[in-house]
């Protein structure tokens, strides 16, 4: 499977998700974001780029947990209203939808 | 392997060409699985076919096909995936076939998990209810209840698990819990039905399953949580083996005794079954006879339930009832098979406050395993491992003697810390 953006295909695995972590940009995250009826805001891109930045450093997508405490650290919330926040943004689920929009591999495991 | 799987597929193939077999009924022949009805219990592949006659659907007869391909070859063909419906992260558990080439019909077949009620008290309108949205949607396929407490609504497609579950919840019912979050709670028929309840453990049942309802459908901790409530020292739901928080019901005070029922007890049977198979059976010798009368030491006594069981009219629980909390008890993961351990002896469970006081006690555990603990770690083992006084003191519990199992019995040994 593949997506189209400006003439140009991107590889992705029968689930949507890219196949090339480095084929991410900002157009094809909007793109899969279209795909999970998410309309990005500032909110998404923040969480999004998290995600990015927390794959580069240690090569794997954060578990729940670990995203639920630093976004309730930087927002200065509760880790109930941090989790409800989260499932705000990504009503799949933040590890389905954020990871794929942010051009992760797809999760395993049962979250 | 290949080999295997040719000669295997022979069987099979020849009826995925034409959709059904020459008989002119529904399903392919499966030699294999039929092998599984001829024993003397009832079993799941005669229900399988019932229901596949019956309701013609094409994916019961890929998964019986799939299956026995599978038997056949001596491999699993599914696995998992990640399927969910809005603003939920668990509750559904995917199974996709690999093999969906050979098996079309069996591609997806999907699990739901369903809260039960507490203590199981169902009425039959929602049963029936329940019944006829899942085959609508479904495969039809009910386990009640799973190893889980869920009502195991198996077989559905990615598709159609919306639609489902809006109309499941529509109908009062909501998803049970996966992942590493808290669990669907399981408890025992309880007061409504049994005289040894202790406390009222389907209402605490349903209040703390309300109270954590955020982290049943969005698993964020370090692994998966138990509850299970029993009403009583039988355990009827298994607590101390199968949850890391068991909370079983107990009493204080003495076992409450009959006297003209135990006379009517050992008129009927004996001082001899008396003796024989309640005395001698006590663990802890609580129980002596007296002037041909029985007399319980309630300092002795562990409450394990052996002679209220054997003389249910003439003995029953004390008078001041309520909770012991066991932490820890788990299956076979990182260390071996853990039983629940003791933390809390006594608390009283009687009116919301009581409750309230529970679930905020509960509330501290949770946040001192949610930093102490490792990923994959279950409460039982973060405790193994970092030991119980660092927990107690992390969690805020007292100190009590009943905590320790038994006195260390080596006075010369110094562990190094």
């Amino acid at each position: 499977m593949a997506i189209e953006i400006n003439g140009r295909s991107y590889d992705t695995d029968e689930n949507g998700y890219l196949v090339n972590l480095e084929d991410w940009n900002e157009d094809v995250a909007l793109k899969l974001a279209e795909g999970e009826d998410i309309t990005m805001d500032e909110a998404h891109w923040d969480l999004v780029k998290f995600l990015r930045n927390y794959y580069a450093e240690y090569q794997i997508a954060p578990a729940v947990k670990i995203l639920t405490k630093a976004v309730a650290t930087e927002r200065n919330m509760d880790k109930k209203e941090a989790s409800e926040f989260l499932y705000g943004l990504f009503p799949k689920g933040p590890a389905l939808q954020a990871c794929k929009i942010a051009g992760l591999p797809k999760p395993t495991g049962c979250v | 392997m290949d080999g295997a799987n040719d000669s295997a597929m022979k069987g099979a193939c020849q009826c995925n060409g034409c959709g059904s077999d020459g008989n002119g009924t529904f399903l392919n022949p499966t030699p294999m699985l039929d092998q599984l009805e001829s024993g003397p219990w009832p079993s799941f592949i005669s229900g399988f076919k019932e229901l596949a006659e019956r309701t013609k659907k094409p994916m019961l007869r890929g998964v019986l096909d799939q299956l026995e391909y599978s038997y056949n070859t001596k491999m699993g063909y599914w696995k998992g995936g990640l399927v969910t419906v809005d603003g939920y992260g668990a509750g559904i558990i995917t199974r996709y076939s690999m093999i969906k080439d050979k098996f079309p019909e069996a591609a997806e077949f999907h699990t739901m998990r369903i809260q039960p009620a507490p203590g199981l008290h169902y009425n039959t309108s929602m049963l029936r209810e329940l019944c006829d949205i899942w085959e609508k949607h479904g495969s039809g396929i009910i386990a009640l209840h799973g190893q889980t407490g869920d009502i195991m609504l198996q077989g559905i497609e990615q598709d159609k698990v919306q639609e489902c579950f809006d109309e499941l919840n529509q109908a009062g019912w909501d998803l049970g819990g996966a992942g590493a979050g808290m669990r669907t709670g399981v408890s025992c028929i309880g007061p409504g039905r049994c005289e040894n309840a202790c406390y009222d453990n389907l209402k605490l049942h349903l209040k703390a399953l309300q109270h954590y309802v955020g982290q049943v459908h969005r698993p964020e901790w370090n692994y998966k949580l138990k509850f299970k409530f029993s009403g009583c020292p039988n355990d009827c739901t298994n607590a101390i083996m199968r949850s890391d928080l068991a909370v079983i019901g107990t009493w204080r005070d003495a076992i409450q005794v009959d006297r003209d029922e135990v006379r009517a007890w050992i008129e009927e049977r004996g001082v001899d079954a008396l003796v024989n198979n309640v005395i001698n059976h006590c663990p802890t010798k609580a129980i002596s006879l007296k002037d041909g009368d029985m007399v319980i030491e309630t300092r002795d006594c562990v409450r394990c339930m052996h002679c209220l069981n054997a003389m249910p009219k003439a003995l029953s629980p004390g008078k001041e009832r309520g909770i012991s909390l066991l932490m820890g008890g788990k299956n076979t993961l990182k260390v071996g098979v853990n039983m629940g351990s003791l933390i809390v002896p006594f608390m009283k469970m009687e009116d919301d406050d009581d409750i309230e006081t529970f679930l905020e006690m509960i509330d501290e555990i949770i946040d001192w395993w949610d930093d102490a603990g490792l990923d994959h770690e279950r409460i039982g083992e973060t405790i193994e491992r970092v030991g119980l006084k660092q927990f107690l003191e992390g969690a805020g519990i007292e100190y009590d003697i009943n905590q320790v199992t038994r006195p260390r019995d080596n006075p010369y040994f110094k562990a190094k810390y």
